[in-house]
């Protein structure tokens, strides 16, 4: 019996649709101090003072913390791997605020009523700065973000904030110039992606105690439990081993919860006056004081033969990440890492740029992480030169795509702030995935548009994507499987669940690998002190990397079951067959319920727990083709999604149904950043778009059919076959509709997201051409 | 001052400030079911069923359901439970922060609209945001779990 590749129920679905506690503020003590922080009203100033002598009165009012109330350490919030990748730029509380909602001082009072109260008390002078609101000026302005001392790099990342510059990277294979210059057909265009928020429903929550060892204990809405506990240590100067992280049901979190937020203020507060203490942000501090998407500018330059063999890509990004720089260099290089592969026949191939300081906002880690913005650009550009060559755009991707058993220099070359890990496509159904797409979205009968009224015409788009698994040599998975009496197992994981359905995915690699049901393998995940290590839920990296790292816990405490049956059974273990529920030898059997109540209450008594743990030696990339079929309106802009058809190489999906979710989930935020979303801050540096009313997520009205496949694959090195899924979903939608648009009306959009008003827009500058 | 209204079926009598609202006064109460997302009354998961039409708890005074009925998921619970299991089959269990919300809108509808078709289904749960399934999932999820009832 098999728990792999089938449609197993999540292991907490029954219980979260019946309402019962898991989330963070569902742990919070009860009488715990409400924290909450007084956020900058301008983009840019230096404090003068802080008076806060009045709130301090109000009734209830127990802590007030400044930037004078901590040591001046610098660190990254961004929840990566150590030493981090991305600057170390950011204070607890500093003297400067970098943008509007950026924290100046946090209130600590036994009601929130008391805590607004006192953060209206305090008194704060401001000097004004010149802030930096165009990230295309901010290189070599006269205004500097991060004038401070204190702040460095871990490692070379091109950090220069002496001229606004977070990070930088140049990488080249051949010669680009040289080879443009001989290229027979030249496409230069440049594509500009914008700020996504990540719109989890649960906002940041946390919240701290300390317990009756004295440790302080944190229930965190987080990705990256033990990257929290590592931060805090480092940066409030506690022993690690006096913090506890717990991370308890997550509300979504798609990226927005990899950096820290309010562990921090709400640690120091619980520190310093021994109370309980939570902080959950407001929707307008998720919007204006978390992290969104690092909005981008591509300038491409590809050149082809004029039978479209691709010779050469060129590729310079400047990318903003607003006031901090949490993986401005990670996100920047996938923004080529996990996109220029896809075209790996090309001489020559350059991708370089800037990530910049400006005062917005701080951009982080959002699913597709730089690939669905770099996916944007590249597959834009390669529908315009196929438009340019007169070549179908399929047949130009059959002929110029990645196949299984090739590879592309760039994998050795470019990792995620470090050198990369050569590696072979060893499963690679990209071929299969732009056939079926083609057969069943209706492309032959549609492409490239039907009139269906006067005034609407009916097109298809496609965009083929890869992404990554894990990040090879640096993070890390760990499994721990306990056998307890009676016969079944406890599956301790640091891996997190951010509602991914990791810990479903994960004890079915588990229970596969001891051939046991579900309901035997008990899974308990993210607890710094209870479970072994793992980096995190990022990089699309648990099925494949902590996955690993269970099949081997698995296999290891299969071993050990088989030394103890053989030992009771006296025959050696080769000669003894488990099916998951009894050992059997040629003439004798002993249940695994009989051997573990043996093992614990009467002879050779031992406890059998096996752990093991997995890095990654490469990031097999899953693949996927979208195909669009939408509906656009001449006369008002508008657009109408009919069906977008997803064909999808992640291997073998371990869960059909959660990988399903995965891509449609992924599918449907794709579709937000290309044509509805869009963080839109003002010239005076305040975010405009700071709740669900004026930022506007898909509604299941906007959603109208999805048609997802999984090919048949095979990744030899993963858990059962499978490679990831979470992100790839993601990939696909903003170049396919723009595809589609232009196969509708005849207009380019190169800027996201594609509204009516520059459909429109397009439109009429297309006619006075014309005319 | 003091608030009398059944909550799923009891009678409650709690002490609760004049300015205070129902979804804060049910999680102080431990009904942590009913949770927070958008302050706006825009995403619902605060969603309660008062007399049986699903309103944002965030947005509705404690004061103001004197002699009301509320319903939350506890109060619906086998109606919760089989929609689990068809959510749990067609891969609409992602984070689960909305669920709860989903089946006491869900349970309205049921009351409030026979036969509903998939645009009645859209239309009624629109206010139920989902930023993790992409919403198919969970819309064949409803449409089996409405199905068995009839």
């Amino acid at each position: 019996m098999s728990v792999i590749n089938k449609a197993i129920p999540s292991v907490d679905g029954k219980g979260l649709m019946l309402g019962r506690k898991g989330y963070t503020d569902d742990l919070a003590e009860r009488n715990s101090l409400i924290v909450k922080v007084l956020r900058s009203p301008h983009p840019f100033a230096k404090i003068v003072n802080i008076n806060y002598e009045k709130a301090q009165e109000v009734l209830g009012v127990e802590l007030i913390l400044t930037h004078k109330d901590f040591k001046r350490n610098s660190f990254t919030r961004a929840g990566q791997g150590y030493p981090e990748p991305s600057p170390h730029d950011k204070f607890v509380l500093d003297e400067y605020v970098r943008h509007i909602g950026d924290e100046v001082a946090c209130v600590a009072a036994r009601t929130e009523k008391q805590c607004i109260e006192a953060l209206k008390l305090i008194d704060v002078e401001y000097e004004l700065l010149e802030p930096v609101l165009d990230f295309e000026q901010a290189i070599d302005n006269t205004n500097l973000v991060h004038p401070e001392d204190g702040i460095y790099e871990m490692f070379p990342i091109g950090f220069e904030p002496k001229r606004n510059i977070a990070a930088s990277y140049h990488m080249e294979v051949g010669n680009v110039e040289e080879d443009l210059k001989q290229s027979e057909v030249v496409l230069k265009q440049s594509f500009y992606t914008q700020a996504q928020a990540h719109a989890m429903l649960e906002p940041h929550t946390v919240n701290a105690r300390l317990d009756y060892q004295d440790r302080l204990v944190l229930y965190s809405s987080t990705q990256t439990p033990i990257h929290v506990r590592r931060i805090l240590s480092q940066t409030l100067e506690v022993p690690l081993s006096r913090i506890r992280v717990i991370k308890p049901r997550v509300g979504g979190g798609f990226g927005g919860k990899q950096a820290l937020h309010g562990e921090m203020l709400v640690s120091a507060v619980t520190l310093r006056t021994g109370k309980p203490s939570k902080m959950i942000y407001t929707r307008q501090e998720v919007f204006e004081s978390s992290c969104s998407r690092h909005p981008m500018r591509f300038d491409i330059t590809l050149g082809s033969t004029k039978d479209g063999v691709l010779e050469s890509i060129d590729c310079k990004v400047l990318s903003d990440t607003g006031a901090y720089g949490e993986h401005a260099l990670t996100v920047f290089m996938v923004a080529g890492s996990k996109v220029l592969p896809l075209y790996n026949k090309v001489k020559s191939v350059r991708f370089y740029g800037d990530v910049v300081y400006t005062n917005h906002t701080s951009a982080g880690a959002f699913r597709g992480y730089g690939a669905i913005q770099g996916n944007f650009a590249l597959e834009s550009a390669i529908d315009m030169l196929c438009e340019k060559l007169q070549i179908d755009p399929i047949e130009f991707r059959d002929k110029n795509m990645m196949k299984e058993k090739e590879t592309s220099p760039i994998f050795e070359i470019m990792g995620e702030g470090t050198e990369g890990t050569a590696m072979i496509m060893e499963s690679c159904k990209l071929e299969y995935c732009l056939h079926r797409g083609k057969e069943i979205s209706g492309w032959d009968d549609i492409y490239p548009y039907k009139q269906i009224s006067p005034t609407k015409r009916r097109a298809v788009g496609m965009a083929i994507a890869m992404q990554g698994s894990g990040i090879p040599y640096i993070d890390m998975g760990s499994a721990t499987i306990k056998l307890n009496d009676d016969g079944f197992y406890n599956l301790l994981i640091g891996a997190t669940d951010i509602g991914q359905g990791s810990d479903t995915v994960l004890a079915q690699i588990a229970a596969e690998s001891l051939g046991c049901t579900m309901e035997q393998m008990i899974v308990y995940s993210s607890d710094s002190d209870l479970t072994p290590f793992d980096t995190g839920a990022y990089a699309s990296s648990t099925t494949y990397v902590s996955g690993n790292a269970v099949y081997k816990a698995g296999m290891k405490m299969r071993n050990m079951l088989l030394d103890e049956a053989s030992n009771v059974l006296k025959v050696p273990k080769e000669q003894i067959n488990f099916d998951g529920t009894t050992f059997e030898s040629s003439n004798q059997s002993i249940t695994l319920k009989e051997l573990s109540n043996r093992l614990y209450y009467n002879e050779d008594q031992k406890q059998l727990t096996a752990t093991s743990s997995y890095v990654g030696t490469k990031s097999p990339p899953p693949f996927m083709t979208g195909y669009v079929d939408l509906t656009v309106d001449t006369e008002t802009g508008e657009l109408e999604i009919n069906n977008y058809t997803s064909i999808v190489d992640c291997g073998v999906p371990l869960n059909t149904m959660l990988a399903r979710g995965q891509v449609e989930g992924g599918i449907v935020q794709g579709i937000g950043m290309a044509v509805y979303e869009e963080v839109i801050i003002s010239d005076k540096g305040k975010m405009i778009t700071n709740d669900f009313l004026s930022y506007l997520i898909p509604t299941r009205l906007e959603i109208k059919k999805l048609t997802t496949e999984f090919a048949i694959s095979y990744e030899e090195s993963g858990p059962y076959g499978a490679k990831s899924v979470g992100e790839i979903g993601i990939d696909t939608p903003p170049a396919a509709i723009a595809n589609a648009i232009y196969n509708a009306v005849g207009v380019r959009i190169t800027s996201l997201p594609i509204t009516p008003e520059k459909i429109l827009l397009a439109l009429k500058r297309k006619d006075e051409e014309n005319e | 001052m003091k608030v009398n209204f059944i909550l799923n079926d009891h009678p409650e009598t709690w002490e609760v400030d004049q300015n205070e609202y129902l979804l804060d006064t049910l999680r102080a109460n431990d009904i942590t079911s009913v949770r927070r997302g958008c302050d706006t009354t825009s995403c619902g998961v605060c969603t309660v069923l008062l007399d049986g039409n699903p309103v944002p708890s965030c947005s509705i005074l404690t004061v103001s359901v004197e002699g009301k009925q509320i319903l939350t998921v506890e109060g619906i619970k086998d109606s919760a439970e089989r929609l689990s299991v068809h959510m749990g089959h067609h891969g609409a269990d992602q984070c689960g922060y909305c669920n709860p919300s989903l089946a006491l809108t869900v349970y309205a509808m049921k009351q409030e609209i026979k036969h509903p078709t998939e645009q009645d289904i859209s239309e009624y749960l629109v206010g139920n945001l989902c930023r993790c399934t992409g919403y198919k999932g969970q819309e064949e999820a409803i449409k089996l779990y409405l199905e068995e009832d009839e």
